[in-house]
C-alpha cells in the first residue's frame, strides 16, 4: 500500500452554531485521483480549506504530505498545488505577469511546461486577465496551478463554468498529470460524468458528514438500481436493508439499494415480484438517490 | 481494435475493457501475439484514469488473456484453459441454460434457435481453439 498523502481525523468545523463539517475522517493515498462530491453547501470547500490550513478546525486534525495542516511548512506548501473555487486572478494583470509573480514562490516552477500549456490553449501571455472569457480564465488558473509540477493537487470545483470542449481538455490534463509516478489529485466537482472518467476513489459529503468513502468501482457495485414488476394492482410494502429510494409507476417499482447483493433480488421475489432486474445507472443517478432530501426517500 | 467505454454504465470501466478484449480475442479481431496499447496510451485515448486501465490489464493478465514483456508491452496470449473437460462443460452449461431460457420465453422453436447459434458461431474462433 502506498503512502497516505492526505489524512483527516474527526475534522469538525462550526460556523456559529451551525456545524459545517462533522467529524470527517478520510485518507488519500499517493497516486490516486479522489473525487470529492457533495451538493452546494454540503461542506466541500470548508473541508478543503481546513486541509490546506486556511481555516482552523473546531475539532479534529489533518495532515498534508505528513505535515500538520495548521502548520504547513513553506517546503510542503511548494509541493502542493491548490486551485480555489471560481479561479480568482488579478484582472488588471497580464497572464505573463501572473507567471512571474507566482514562480518566485515555487522552486520547481516549470517555465517551459507553462509556455507550452498556454500555447496549447492559444493564450497570449501578454493578454490581461480582465479580457479573458470565463473558460480562458479557468485555463490560465489551472495552468498556473500546474506549473510548479505539484505532487499533490487540490482542486475546488475546477470544471465550474467550463464548456464541454475546455472541460475535456482539462480532463486530459488530469489523465496526463497522474501518469507521472507519485502524483495525487483531490478534486471536488458537480460534474459526475467527469468524476467517473478520472477518479478512482470518491467521497460523498452530505450536510457536513462524509457518507461514502470508497473506490469508484466499489461504489458502483454496491449502490445499484433494481426494477421489479408486480402483478396488476399489487403494491406490497417493500422494506429492505439499505433501501435508499423507492419509486412506483403503476405496478412497477424502481429501487435504489445501498448495499446490493443477489439475496436482495430473492427477497423481492418473495414479496411477489414477477420480474426483477438490475438496471443500468450512472454515478449521477446514484449520487442523486444517495443525497436527495429525506422527503424524497421512502 | 478500437476500445469504446461508457463511464456512466453500471459495469465498471475496467470490466468493460476486459470484456471487450475477451470478445475481440474470441472473434479473432485480436490475434495471439498481437500487441495491445500501453496503459498510458489507452488512458489518454479514452480519457480515463490510468489506474483504472492498469486494473483492467492486471485482471487480464491474471486471467491469462494477455501477458506483458518488460520494456516491450502487453500482448494477447494464446487461448488456453487448464480446467478439466467436465469443468469446462459445467461452466458453459450455465450459459446454454440462460440462452435457452430466453429463447423459450421469446417463443423460438428449437430448430430456429440452433440455426442462429450455428450462424453466429462462424464469427468466432471456436474451431481454432486449443480444445477442439
Amino acid at each position: 500500500m502506498s503512502e497516505v498523502v492526505i489524512q483527516a481525523e474527526g475534522l469538525t468545523r462550526y460556523f456559529g452554531r451551525k456545524k459545517a463539517v462533522d467529524s470527517l475522517s478520510l485518507s488519500v493515498r499517493r497516486g490516486s485521483v479522489y473525487g470529492f462530491l457533495g451538493r452546494n453547501g454540503s461542506g466541500k470547500t470548508t473541508t478543503i480549506r481546513m486541509l490546506l490550513g486556511m481555516l482552523h478546525s473546531t475539532r479534529g486534525q489533518s495532515t498534508l504530505l505528513g505535515c500538520d495542516s495548521e502548520n504547513l511548512t513553506p517546503e510542503v506548501k511548494a509541493r502542493v498545488g491548490y486551485l480555489s473555487e471560481g479561479h480568482p486572478l488579478f484582472t488588471g494583470m497580464r497572464i505573463g505577469e501572473h507567471a512571474e509573480f507566482f514562480r518566485n514562490y515555487y522552486p520547481t516552477w516549470d517555465r517551459l511546461w507553462l509556455d507550452a500549456a498556454l500555447a496549447r490553449f492559444r493564450l497570449d501571455p501578454k493578454r490581461r486577465v480582465g479580457t479573458l472569457s470565463r473558460g480562458e480564465r479557468a485555463q490560465v488558473a489551472l495552468a498556473l496551478c500546474l506549473a510548479p509540477q505539484p505532487e499533490l493537487l487540490i482542486l475546488d470545483d475546477p470544471a465550474l463554468g467550463l464548456d464541454p470542449v475546455v472541460r475535456r481538455d482539462f480532463l486530459e490534463s488530469i489523465v496526463e498529470l497522474i501518469q507521472t509516478e507519485g502524483r495525487t489529485i483531490f478534486f471536488s466537482s458537480h460534474n459526475l460524468a467527469d468524476v467517473e472518467r478520472v477518479a478512482d476513489r470518491i467521497g460523498i459529503i452530505e450536510e457536513g458528514v462524509l457518507r461514502a468513502d470508497c473506490g469508484l468501482d466499489t461504489f458502483k457495485e454496491n449502490v445499484r438500481r433494481v426494477r421489479c414488476r408486480f402483478r396488476e394492482g399489487q403494491r406490497p410494502t417493500i422494506s429492505l436493508p439499505g433501501l435508499l429510494r423507492l419509486r412506483w409507476l403503476e405496478n412497477e417499482a424502481t429501487l435504489t439499494l445501498a448495499s446490493f447483493d443477489e439475496s436482495r433480488l430473492d427477497r423481492l421475489r418473495e414479496l411477489g415480484a414477477e420480474e426483477v432486474e438490475p438496471v443500468d445507472a450512472g454515478l449521477e443517478d446514484l449520487f442523486i438517490d444517495y443525497t436527495a432530501p429525506l422527503s424524497g426517500r421512502v | 481494435m478500437r476500445f469504446a467505454v461508457n463511464p456512466s454504465s453500471t459495469e465498471p470501466v475496467y470490466a468493460q475493457i476486459v470484456r471487450q478484449v475477451r470478445e475481440a480475442v474470441a472473434r479473432g479481431v485480436l490475434r495471439p501475439g498481437e500487441r495491445i496499447p500501453s496503459v498510458r496510451d489507452l488512458a489518454l485515448q479514452l480519457v480515463i484514469n490510468p489506474n483504472t486501465i492498469a486494473a483492467a490489464y492486471r485482471e487480464m493478465e491474471r486471467a491469462g488473456l494477455v501477458y506483458s514483456q518488460r520494456g516491450k508491452g502487453t500482448f494477447v496470449a494464446e487461448i488456453s484453459n487448464s480446467s478439466s473437460a467436465a469443468e469446462r462443460r459445467r461452466l458453459l452449461q450455465k450459459h446454454v441454460d440462460a440462452l435457452l431460457t430466453e429463447a423459450t420465453h421469446l417463443g423460438f422453436r428449437e430448430e430456429e434457435c440452433l440455426e442462429m447459434v450455428r450462424a453466429a458461431a462462424k464469427r468466432y474462433r471456436l474451431r481454432e481453439s486449443a480444445h477442439e
